[in-house]
C-alpha cells in the first residue's frame, strides 16, 4: 500500500502521484531567519511555492513583524531557496538537510 | 526553524552594516545578492573585485559588499571607474548606480565609456525615478506615469537603454528585473567575463516613490506588475524594447548583445607597448 | 626619448616644465580635456606617459577628468590633470571628493582672463579664491603659484610630494604667461630630487580605512586585499557613512587639522628686501616679476620697500605676514584681478592694504606698481 506523500491539498488537485513517488529524493530545507533584519516586505511569504512562511505577531526592534514558519509547516520546506534569493534584506536563508 | 545569525553570504557582506538603509520591498537588496552570486560563480579572486557607485539609493550598494568599494559623486562613477581600470587593468571593476545617476547627470560619461568599449561592468538599477531624493521623474520615467515632479503625468519619452548601449558598441547588453534573480546573476557573471563594456539594466521596485505615485500598494504589487508585463526575448530588435508598461507594451528582457570587439584596455596596452618599444 | 628628462639646461616653457616635473614627481596617469592655455600639458602627456609605461586618457570633460584621476590614484597611480578657469570650475565638486576621500592627486589650473570663457589666450589671476573656497564645504587646500619656468618644474615635483604626504588633491595655480613664456630650465640629476613614494597600506592592517587621531596613515589601494569602503559621505574611521554631527566634527577636524598642523612645513615664500621694509608689496605668479622690478627701482630711489612672494597661496603664510606687519606700515597687493589675495593680507596684517587691480588680459606693467609704491611714501 502507498504511504501518504507530503503534498498540500491544492497540489493534490493538480498533480497525479507517480506510482514510484517514494523512490524520488525529496530535498528538505531548514528555514533560518534573522528577525532583526526583516522589514516585512512579504516577498518571501508571497513567493514561497510551499506557502511555508507567514508574518509573525512579534515585533522586532525596528517595528517590523518578522516572518516565521507557519505553524504546522515545519517539515514542508523543499529547499528551493526562493525566499533566500528574493529577500532584499539577507534576513532569511535555507540550509538543506539530509533525510 | 532557527534564528541563526550567519547568512550564507556572511563573508561577502559587511554584516555589521545590516539592516541596510533601503525601504521595505526595495529591490536593491536582491540586486546585491545577485551580484554576490555572480562573484562567487565567476571565479575571479575576491580581492580583485571593485565596486564603484555614484550617488543615490542604488549607489549605497557597494557599501554593503565586502570588496574594495568606492561611493563617489553623483553621476561620476563611470569616469572614476575608468581611471581605476586604466591604472590597474587587473581589477574587475563594476559600476552599480541608479538610472538617474548613470543616465541623467552622468549620461555623458556613459555614452563615452560605451563608445570606448571601456572594460567595465555597468549595472543600472532602473526604478523609473530618483528614489533617494523622493521620487522625482528622470529620463527613464515611463510616459504618462506620475512622480513627485510629474503630478499631471510625465510628458517626456524615455531612454531605451539597451538600444542606446548597443548602438554605442557595448560588447555585452542585457535587461532583467530583480524578479529574475537567477537570470540576473548569470547575466552579471557573463558581463564579468566580457572584454569591453558590459551593460545590464535591472528593473527594480521603489515602493514608497514610483510605486506609491502609480497606485501600487506595496513592493510585491509592483514586482508582480513587472513580472506580468515581462517577456524574455534574447534576440529582440532593440529598437523596439523601450519601456512603456502603462500602455499595454510588454517589458522585453533578455541577454541581448554578446559580441567580441576590441576593448579599450586591449588597444591601450598595445599602444603603451608600442610607445615603450617592446617587441611582440 | 623614453626616460625622464636628462640633467642639463633646457630652453623651455612653463607647460613643458610642469609636464616634465610631474613625470619626475612620479605621475603615471593623466586625464584631461583640452583648454587654452594648458593644452600643451595634455598633449605632451599623451606622448610622454605611454613611453614611461604610464597611462593617458583624454576624457569627455573636466568633471570626468577629475573623477578619473581620483579613481586612478585609488588604484595606485600618481595622477594629474591640467586645465584652466572654465574647466577648473567644472572640477570643483570632485576636488571635494578628493579631499573627503583623502586621495592624493595634482590639479593644474593655468589661470586666464575670466569670468566665463573670458579671454582664453590671455592671462588672469581671478581663480585665487576659487582654489581656496571653490569646492563646497570646509576645506584646507594646498595651492602653489609658480612664477617662472624653473619654479614650474620644481614646484610640480613638490606638489606631487605634498599630495602624498597630506593625502589630498594639490592645486598648482599657474597663469597663462608663466605657462607660455620660455626661459632657461635647469634639470639636476634625478637622484638629487626628493620624490615621496606612495606608501601603501598593508592588507592585514587592523586599523580602519582612515584615522582621525593620526595626521597620516598610508592609504589602501584597490586590489591589494584591504577590502575597504571609501565614501564621499561623511564617514567614520572605518570608512562607513554617518549622519552624526559628532562624526562630521571628527572627520572635518582631521581633514583641516592635517594641513593646519603642518603649515610651517608646507608654506613656502620668497622675500626680497623685506627685513627693513616700511612698505611691502605682496605679489605672486607673473605679477611678482613686475613687482620685483618696481621694488628694485624704488629702492634705488631710496624708498624702503620690499617684496613678499607667496609660493604657496594656501595655506596662507599667516605667521610671516603677521611678523612683517610688525615693521611694515602698509601693504600693496597687485593682482591680475579686482582684489582677491588682498583680502587675507588685510585680514592677517591688520595693516593699511592698497590694492592694484590689473585688468585680466594683459601682462602687469611694473610702472603702475612703482607709482603706487611712491604714493605710499608720500
Ligand atoms: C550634484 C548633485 N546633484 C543632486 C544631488 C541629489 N541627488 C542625490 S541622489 C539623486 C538621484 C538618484 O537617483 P538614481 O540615480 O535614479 O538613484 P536611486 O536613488 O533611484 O537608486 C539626486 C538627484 C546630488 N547628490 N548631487
Ligand atoms: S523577504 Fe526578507 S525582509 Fe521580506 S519578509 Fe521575507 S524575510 Fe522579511
Ligand atoms: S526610495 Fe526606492 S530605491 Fe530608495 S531605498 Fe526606498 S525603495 Fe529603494
Ligand atoms: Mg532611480
Amino acid at each position: 500500500m502507498l504511504k501518504e506523500p507530503k503534498i498540500s491539498d491544492d497540489q493534490r488537485e493538480i498533480w497525479r502521484e507517480p506510482i514510484n513517488y517514494e523512490k524520488f529524493f525529496k530535498p528538505r530545507g531548514e528555514v533560518h531567519i534573522i528577525p532583526e533584519r526583516c522589514k516585512e516586505c512579504n516577498y518571501c511569504t508571497n513567493y514561497c511555492p510551499k506557502d511555508v512562511l507567514e508574518r509573525s505577531p512579534t515585533v522586532n526592534s525596528h517595528g517590523y513583524h518578522p516572518v516565521r514558519v507557519r505553524p504546522g509547516k515545519e517539515d514542508s520546506c523543499v529547499a528551493c531557496g526562493m525566499c533566500q534569493t528574493i529577500c532584499p534584506d539577507f534576513a532569511i536563508f535555507i540550509r538543506e538537510v539530509q533525510t | 526553524m532557527t534564528t541563526e545569525e550567519f547568512h550564507p553570504k556572511h563573508a561577502l557582506i559587511r554584516d555589521e552594516r545590516f539592516p541596510n538603509v533601503w525601504c521595505p520591498g526595495c529591490g536593491l537588496g536582491i540586486l546585491l545578492q545577485s551580484y554576490l552570486n555572480a562573484v562567487e560563480k565567476s571565479g575571479i579572486p575576491l580581492d580583485q573585485q571593485v565596486l564603484v557607485s555614484g550617488i543615490g539609493c542604488t549607489a549605497r550598494l557597494p557599501g554593503y559588499a565586502k570588496f574594495d568599494s568606492y561611493h563617489t559623486t553623483h553621476g561620476r562613477a563611470i569616469p572614476f571607474a575608468t581611471g581605476m581600470k586604466i591604472a590597474n587593468p587587473e581589477l574587475k571593476v563594476t559600476v552599480v548606480s541608479g538610472d538617474g545617476d548613470l543616465f541623467n547627470i552622468g549620461g555623458n560619461h556613459f555614452i563615452h565609456a560605451a563608445r570606448r568599449n571601456m572594460d567595465l561592468v555597468v549595472i543600472c538599477s532602473n526604478n523609473f525615478n530618483y528614489g533617494m531624493t523622493g521620487g522625482q521623474h528622470g529620463s527613464t520615467t515611463p510616459l504618462t506615469s506620475r512622480s513627485a515632479s510629474t503630478p499631471y503625468g510625465n510628458v517626456e519619452p524615455t531612454f531605451n537603454l539597451p538600444y542606446l548601449a548597443s548602438a554605442l558598441g557595448a560588447s555585452y547588453v542585457s535587461r532583467w528585473t530583480v524578479m529574475h534573480p537567477r537570470q540576473l546573476a548569470k547575466s552579471i557573471r557573463m558581463a564579468m567575463e566580457t572584454k569591453g563594456f558590459a551593460f545590464i539594466e535591472v528593473l527594480s521596485p521603489c515602493p514608497p516613490n514610483f510605486g506609491k505615485f502609480n497606485g501600487f500598494g506595496d513592493g510585491f504589487e509592483e514586482m508582480e506588475f513587472y513580472r506580468s508585463k515581462s517577456t524574455v526575448q534574447n534576440d529582440a530588435r532593440l529598437e523596439d524594447v523601450s519601456i512603456d508598461p502603462f500602455h499595454g507594451k510588454p517589458v522585453v528582457l533578455g541577454d541581448f548583445v554578446n559580441r567580441k570587439r576590441p576593448s579599450y584596455i586591449m588597444l591601450e596596452n598595445e599602444l603603451v607597448r608600442k610607445a615603450m618599444g617592446v617587441k611582440k | 626619448m623614453t626616460a625622464l628628462l636628462e640633467p642639463g639646461r633646457y630652453f623651455a616653457d612653463g607647460n613643458f616644465a610642469i609636464t616634465e616635473g610631474a613625470l619626475v614627481g612620479g605621475c603615471r596617469f593623466f586625464a584631461g580635456y583640452p583648454i587654452t592655455p594648458s593644452s600643451e600639458v595634455l598633449e605632451r602627456m599623451s606622448e610622454r606617459l605611454p613611453k614611461l609605461g604610464g597611462h593617458f586618457i583624454e576624457m569627455e570633460d573636466e568633471i570626468g577628468s577629475m573623477a578619473a584621476i581620483i579613481g586612478a590614484s585609488n588604484a595606485g597611480a600618481k595622477s594629474m590633470t591640467a586645465t584652466s578657469g572654465p574647466g577648473f570650475s567644472l572640477m570643483q565638486e570632485n576636488i571635494g571628493l578628493g579631499i573627503i576621500t583623502e586621495t592624493p592627486t595634482v590639479v593644474l589650473d593655468e589661470m586666464r582672463a575670466g569670468p566665463s570663457t573670458g579671454i582664453p589666450t590671455r592671462v588672469g589671476q581671478g581663480d585665487v579664491m576659487q582654489t581656496r573656497y571653490g569646492s563646497h564645504g570646509d576645506l584646507a587646500p594646498i595651492t602653489y603659484a609658480p612664477n617662472s619656468v624653473q619654479e614650474s618644474f620644481d614646484i610640480t615635483i613638490e606638489a606631487f610630494n605634498s599630495a602624498e604626504k597630506y593625502r589630498q588633491p594639490v592645486i598648482i595655480a599657474s597663469d597663462q604667461v608663466v605657462g607660455h613664456l620660455s626661459e632657461v630650465l635647469e634639470v639636476k640629476p634625478l637622484e638629487e630630487y626628493d620624490v615621496v613614494q606612495r606608501m601603501m597600506r598593508k592588507h592585514d592592517d587592523e586599523k580602519g580605512v582612515f584615522s582621525y587621531t593620526e595626521d597620516y596613515v598610508p592609504m589602501f589601494v584597490a586590489g591589494t586585499g584591504f577590502r575597504g569602503n571609501v565614501d564621499s559621505l561623511t564617514h567614520d574611521e572605518r570608512g562607513y557613512p554617518s549622519n552624526e554631527a559628532s562624526v562630521e566634527k571628527e572627520m572635518l577636524e582631521h581633514l583641516l587639522g592635517k594641513v593646519k598642523k603642518n603649515e610651517e612645513k608646507i608654506v613656502k615664500y620668497e622675500e626680497f628686501l623685506v627685513e627693513d621694509a616700511e612698505v611691502t608689496v605682496v605679489a605672486y605668479g607673473i605679477t611678482s616679476r613686475a613687482a620685483k622690478q618696481a621694488v628694485r627701482i624704488a629702492r634705488k630711489k631710496g624708498l624702503k620697500v620690499g617684496l613678499f612672494r607667496p609660493i604657496t597661496l594656501w595655506p596662507f603664510p599667516q605667521r610671516r605676514i603677521e611678523e612683517i606687519a610688525g615693521h611694515t606700515r602698509e601693504f600693496i597687493v597687485p593682482e591680475i584681478n579686482y582684489g582677491q589675495y588682498s583680502h587675507p593680507i588685510r585680514e592677517y596684517s591688520r595693516s593699511e592694504t592698497r590694492e592694484i587691480h590689473f585688468p585680466p588680459g594683459a601682462i602687469p606693467d611694473y610702472g603702475v606698481i612703482l607709482k603706487e609704491i611712491e604714493g605710499a611714501f608720500k
